[in-house]
């Protein structure tokens, strides 16, 4: 039983897909990040992404690079990041997390497990972690009840996107392009494509992630996909504002325009 | 764990030296990194591959490069010492083995650029210089502060006609001038190959680095055993990711008589925090693709390593070094800069060699060993050392150590 089904099916019933907003905890600073991640619920996101920074994130791009680098520099802990996902599940949205896989090896694949689905959490996206390393988070992820977000890649082979699909549990997340995290101009050909490939080997809903950034690709990811994911676009919104006021001001704006996107798929 | 098989038959099909290696890489590399595998297994079995290869490194690198018995160093350590000359090839360093190796690869598979990272600037010049013969687009990540203390390697690798992207993220060195290839490599998997310089990363890399630059080893063991009629007591090498102790390693495995040595970077001293000896001072983590001994906290962020030596000057260790030191088969000590630098000048002045500041760690990892080897044994030991690259990019870093720079 997949604990952030709840969200698809809600989703599913309106006739739109979900949106997943992402932000990293500790960015600006730990309350800062609880903030933010509020006031995106506030306006519309359904599924907070909590990124626990890591030092060496390699699929990540500039903007979540330099937000990381800001909340390890003001010293943000695993366990902090788990105190800011009791927060936002507090207010009743779902919240999934996401991190490299060192950080929790360290922490301890179950006790990781442990602690996050005590703070609420429903699962975990996984950046680095394949299943065929994925053993250990296999059985502590079913011990606790936690959904397991594997990433898929147009590269991907179709055994490859079968054997991941089912190991996944919640859903699976799409990358839209061969690339790292950040947002792009245009909407990415290359993801219809993929999802139209997943859907032909597995039934669980699909996420897409990377470049999606505006009310606009939201909608026309949304015509395809079961969740739309969204990271550096709203993690600019702070980094680029002079105080915490404007950055909130502009998360809540940008989350509405996704809201509205995901609420009127391009089909 | 059942045995620990030979190392000849490590890495199992995944790539784990037992509980170390793997793949820990975002799902986008993986169809790289299996074509890259058959490619290079594919390779490994083609008569035609291999001569190519061979006639790379006789021509064109200068291999087999000379064991040399270095009779006043010698003199001076209390050990017979031979020192496997890698700094006389092409390039200057052991590098160039690898290099031509993953380049003969890359044309095979029909990519037409190249990318590397780089910290002292070795590596990237040998990428750099692979290119050039190879008539291949490259683009080298260096961190800005290595930009910066190794300003003629970025020159060498803009006059070979390489691009040289100096890294502004992170801690602006080595790690985040891998980082960024990575990111590169996910952007570009189709027409790129990331041509990682050491026996890191995610397999096949491990595997495949160690096998173009096992030929060290080979060639040492047999010159050994022509110059002195016996198989020496220890084999002594430096190690940041380890590339070249792998080399030279690799062939004196099955010998159970002869030591192995692996001298880390000890900084400032592994007590002070600042040192880049990952498997004296580090534990057991996941970093850059693989499952190894990485300095980090105690969430799993990588600390930023220290040592006088650039090449030396990484947080993490390849994993076949990981678990060679599990098995107990090679033995990794730390060498510090101050002991580094006096084995430096030691086989300057007693021999007319200007060493590596890397292959240094070496030399005075031997000259450590040598009295309580001479003890165990009853006799003078012989170490075979292995001078893994030369010098002259370090003599800037040893004038200002020794302090004989003239004032500007």
């Amino acid at each position: 039983m997949s604990r952030i089904g709840v969200a698809f099916d809600k989703a599913r019933a309106d006739g739109r897909a979900v949106l997943v907003g992402c932000m990293p905890a500790g960015f600006p600073t730990v309350e800062g990040s609880i903030a933010a991640m509020k006031a995106m619920v506030e306006a519309g996101v359904d599924v907070i992404e909590v990124e626990i920074p890591y030092s060496d994130p390699v699929m990540d791009g500039p903007v979540i690079q330099k937000a990381s680098d800001i909340a390890l520099a003001g010293g943000v802990r695993v366990a902090d990041a788990l105190r800011v996902v009791e927060a936002v599940a507090a207010t009743g949205a779902s919240v999934v997390t996401m991190t490299y896989w060192n950080p929790i090896e360290q922490y301890g694949v179950d006790a990781f497990a442990r602690d996050m689905a005590a703070a609420g959490g429903t699962g975990l996206v996984t950046p680095d972690l394949i299943p065929d390393e994925a053993a250990e988070w296999l059985a502590a992820s079913d011990a606790h009840g936690l959904d397991r977000t594997f990433l898929v890649s147009p590269s991907s082979t179709d055994a490859r996107l079968r054997m991941t699909a089912e190991h996944c549990r919640g859903f699976v997340y799409a990358t839209a392009i061969m690339g790292v995290t950040g947002a792009r101009a245009q909407t990415s050909e290359a993801a219809p494509v993929l999802v139209s490939r997943l859907r032909e080997v597995t039934d669980i809903p699909v996420g897409v992630g990377l470049g999606v950034g505006t009310g606009a690709q939201a909608a026309t990811v949304a015509g395809y996909a079961d969740a739309v994911i969204v990271g550096s676009a709203l993690v600019r919104c702070v980094l680029d504002a002079p105080d915490q006021a404007a950055g909130l001001t502009a998360l809540r704006k940008l989350s509405a325009d996704l809201a509205e996107g995901v609420r009127n798929p391009a089909r | 764990m059942s045995a620990a098989p030979a190392a000849g038959q490590v890495p199992d099909a995944a790539g784990h030296f037992g509980r170390f290696g793997g793949r820990f890489v975002p799902e986008a590399l993986v169809a790289a990194l299996d074509e890259l595998d058959a490619a290079y297994r594919k390779a490994m079995g083609d008569e035609d591959f291999l001569a190519e290869f061979d006639a790379l490194l006789r021509e064109y690198a200068g291999t087999p490069s000379m064991l040399y018995e270095a009779r006043r160093f010698s003199a001076q350590v209390g050990a017979r010492v031979l020192l496997k000359r890698e700094d006389l090839n092409h390039t200057g360093a052991h590098k160039v083995r690898n290099v031509l190796g993953q380049a003969l690869l890359t044309k095979r598979m029909g990519k037409r650029r190249v990318i590397a990272e780089t910290g002292a600037g070795q590596h990237g010049v040998a990428t750099a210089t692979a290119a050039a013969l190879f008539d291949l687009e490259c683009v080298v990540y260096m961190g800005q502060v290595d930009t910066e203390r190794q300003a003629l390697n970025v020159a060498r690798m803009r006059m070979l006609g390489a691009t040289v992207v100096p890294v502004t993220t992170g801690s602006r060195t080595l790690k985040d001038a891998m980082n960024e290839a990575m990111r590169d490599w996910v952007a570009n998997v189709d027409d790129t190959h990331y041509l990682i310089g050491t026996a890191a990363g995610p397999h096949p890399f491990p595997e495949m680095v160690r096998d173009f630059v096992r030929g060290i080893g080979v060639e040492a063991r047999q010159q050994c055993l022509d110059l002195t009629g016996t198989l020496p007591d220890a084999v002594a090498a430096c190690v940041g990711g380890g590339s070249n102790a792998l080399g030279i390693f690799h062939a004196f495995v099955p010998d159970a008589g002869v030591r192995l040595y692996g001298f880390e970077a000890g900084g400032e001293g592994v007590g002070t925090g600042r040192h880049a000896a990952s498997i004296t001072g580090g534990s057991s983590g996941v970093l850059h693709g693989t499952r190894t001994y990485v300095l980090q906290d105690a969430d799993g962020q990588t600390i930023e390593s220290h040592s006088i030596s650039a090449g030396l000057d990484y947080p993490g260790v390849g994993p076949e070094h990981a678990w060679l030191h599990d098995t107990g088969r090679a033995t990794y000590l730390p060498v510090d800069d101050a002991d580094a630098m006096a084995a430096f000048e030691l086989l300057c002045r007693t021999e007319g060699v200007i060493p590596a500041i890397e292959s240094a760690h070496a030399l005075a990892g031997a000259r450590a060993i040598a009295p309580r080897l001479a003890e165990e044994l009853g006799r003078e030991p012989l170490i075979v050392v292995n001078l893994s690259g030369r010098g002259d990019k370090d003599v800037h870093t040893a004038g200002a150590y020794f302090g004989i720079l003239d004032k500007e």
